[in-house]
């Protein structure tokens, strides 16, 4: 049984087609890591699972249950049951290349919103859960800050702790470390790879061919919407059989 | 010249009621002005056409025309008709505080629905996904995301526009409140002394103005403090 199945997504801005029917299954404990050139659609297909992005055609299932998906009048799919969508949501954490931390909340506020606004959770329990979490990923010192006070690496970690506070089936990571510093990419790197050693199910978005290497189990290549490529990333990586993929390998792997 | 003080020390109990009356005002156009602001900022960011449609219309309208033509209106204007005389809302509409209060706080709902509508039209795009993304509805991404960061991005502007009502307040004195500005016309027609007249409600209204001022001062320290720069 799948954690999370994406069956033949399509999508398209305008008469640009962006997607054009991309799949993908994760099982418990999967790593995904979605790799390929700048609008490829890779990003658009990761927005696409939460809905952030209307696809136009395809299915999505959580734990087997479907997105139940109605057609609104430019023909892009949406939720016929809101909330049926928040309830997925909510299972479904996501973490942004620009963090998008609540700037008017603290790091711990921020941890504790959801969880208690949304999931219904007691703001004390909550509130050892975020440290928890916090401290987990090794900005406990800065759970008073507000975003703007704290670097670009910290605001990531937070942003995953709360992710994490979620207690999530699936966590969506899109470009985590793509504004990040090289020095700070490091350390939000090493939080992801602890988290797919516990066994997290996650699909990431990412240019860290390094990441994808060593620590996802399933690699897949996306290029002009379409799923070029994909496999056990040691293999593919190492003996890419496309022209495409080693094209992209040879400009991004020195 | 010669500053008569002696006058003015003798009309300080008219101008101090003068103040409580211009506090009274103040505060009460405020409160009332901001409650219904609230909701019309959000109709103001509304998708639905006729929504945002009927609070442009009404912010268009009363930030279209001059506040004292408001006030004349709803005082003197309203009186003329029959209907109104013997409706049930005569006692409130005959008197001048209520028609001040209400013409006030209808002015200062409109300018403030439009600095809030500007807020939460200013919110980081992402702050707005995030919060979809853990699943909020759309209530509750108003409710604890969007209005709380809107309100707060707001306040520079509203303290603005708290100033501006504390200067307005003055044009109740036109019919027939002895505000501070009422106070001064009264000892003027009295004592024919206009400069030391006005000069005192002048400042008043510094004094009232400065203490504002260090009011929203602190609250943005308070509340807004994570826009400020890092300290220590």
């Amino acid at each position: 049984m799948y954690k999370l199945e994406v069956q033949d997504l399509h999508k398209r801005y305008g008469s640009h087609e962006v997607l054009k029917g991309v799949s993908l299954a994760a099982k418990a404990g999967d790593v995904i890591s979605i790799i390929g050139s700048s609008g490829s659609g890779k990003s658009t297909f990761l927005r696409c699972i939460n809905l952030l992005e209307q696809p136009h055609a395809g299915k999505i299932l959580l734990n087997n249950e479907e997105l139940k998906l109605v057609p609104n009048k430019d023909g892009a799919l949406k939720a016929a049951d809101p909330k049926q969508l928040q309830r997925m949501r909510s299972r479904l954490s996501m973490v942004f290349q620009h963090f998008n931390l609540w700037s008017h909340m603290t790091a711990l506020e921020n941890i504790i919103e959801a969880p208690v606004h949304v999931l219904g959770m007691s703001k004390k329990d909550a509130l050892e859960k975020a440290e928890h979490y916090l401290a987990k990923v090794g900005v406990a010192h800065r759970k008073d800050a507000y975003p703007g006070h704290m670097s670009g690496g910290e605001q990531q970690r937070v942003a995953i702790a709360r992710a994490l506070a979620m207690e999530p089936e699936v966590m969506l990571f899109d470009e985590p470390t793509s504004a990040l510093d090289p020095e700070l990419v490091g350390d939000v790197l090493k939080v992801m790879q602890s988290l797919a050693q516990e066994g997290r199910t996650m699909v990431v978005v990412t240019h860290e061919m390094g990441f994808a290497r060593e620590v996802s189990n399933q690699l897949v290549f996306l290029h002009k919407g379409l799923v070029e490529e994909c496999g056990d990333p040691r293999e593919v990586l190492v003996n890419p059989r496309s022209e495409r993929l080693q094209q992209f390998l040879a400009g991004s792997l020195k | 010249m010669i500053f008569d003080y002696n006058v003015i020390w003798d009309a300080l109990p008219l101008y101090m009621s003068g103040l409580l009356t211009t506090l009274k005002l103040l505060a009460l156009s405020l409160f009332f002005g901001l409650l219904v602001s609230i909701p019309l900022g959000l109709m103001r960011v509304s998708k639905q056409p006729l929504v945002n449609l009927l609070a442009w219309l009404y912010t268009y309208v009363i930030r279209g025309t001059p506040m004292l033509v408001q006030l004349f209106l709803i005082y003197y204007g309203l009186a003329q008709f029959e209907v109104v005389r013997e409706s049930f809302l005569w006692p409130w509409l005959s008197s001048a505080t209520f028609c001040a209060c209400l013409a006030f706080a209808i002015n200062t709902s409109a300018y403030t629905a439009e600095i809030i509508a500007g807020s939460l039209k200013a919110t980081p795009h992402g702050e707005i996904e995030a919060a979809k993304a853990v699943g909020m509805s759309r209530i509750k991404m108003y409710r604890r995301i969007l209005l709380p960061s809107a309100l707060r991005r707001a306040l520079p502007q509203y303290s603005n526009e708290v100033i501006m009502m504390l200067q307005t307040t003055s044009l109740a004195s036109i019919v027939t409140l002895i505000d501070i500005t009422g106070a001064a016309r009264t000892v003027n027609a009295q004592f024919y002394l206009p400069f030391e007249a006005y000069i005192t409600a002048g400042v008043f209204y510094l004094c009232m103005t400065f203490i504002l001022v260090r009011l929203f001062k602190m609250a943005e320290r308070r509340w807004l403090g994570y826009l400020a720069p890092r300290k220590g």
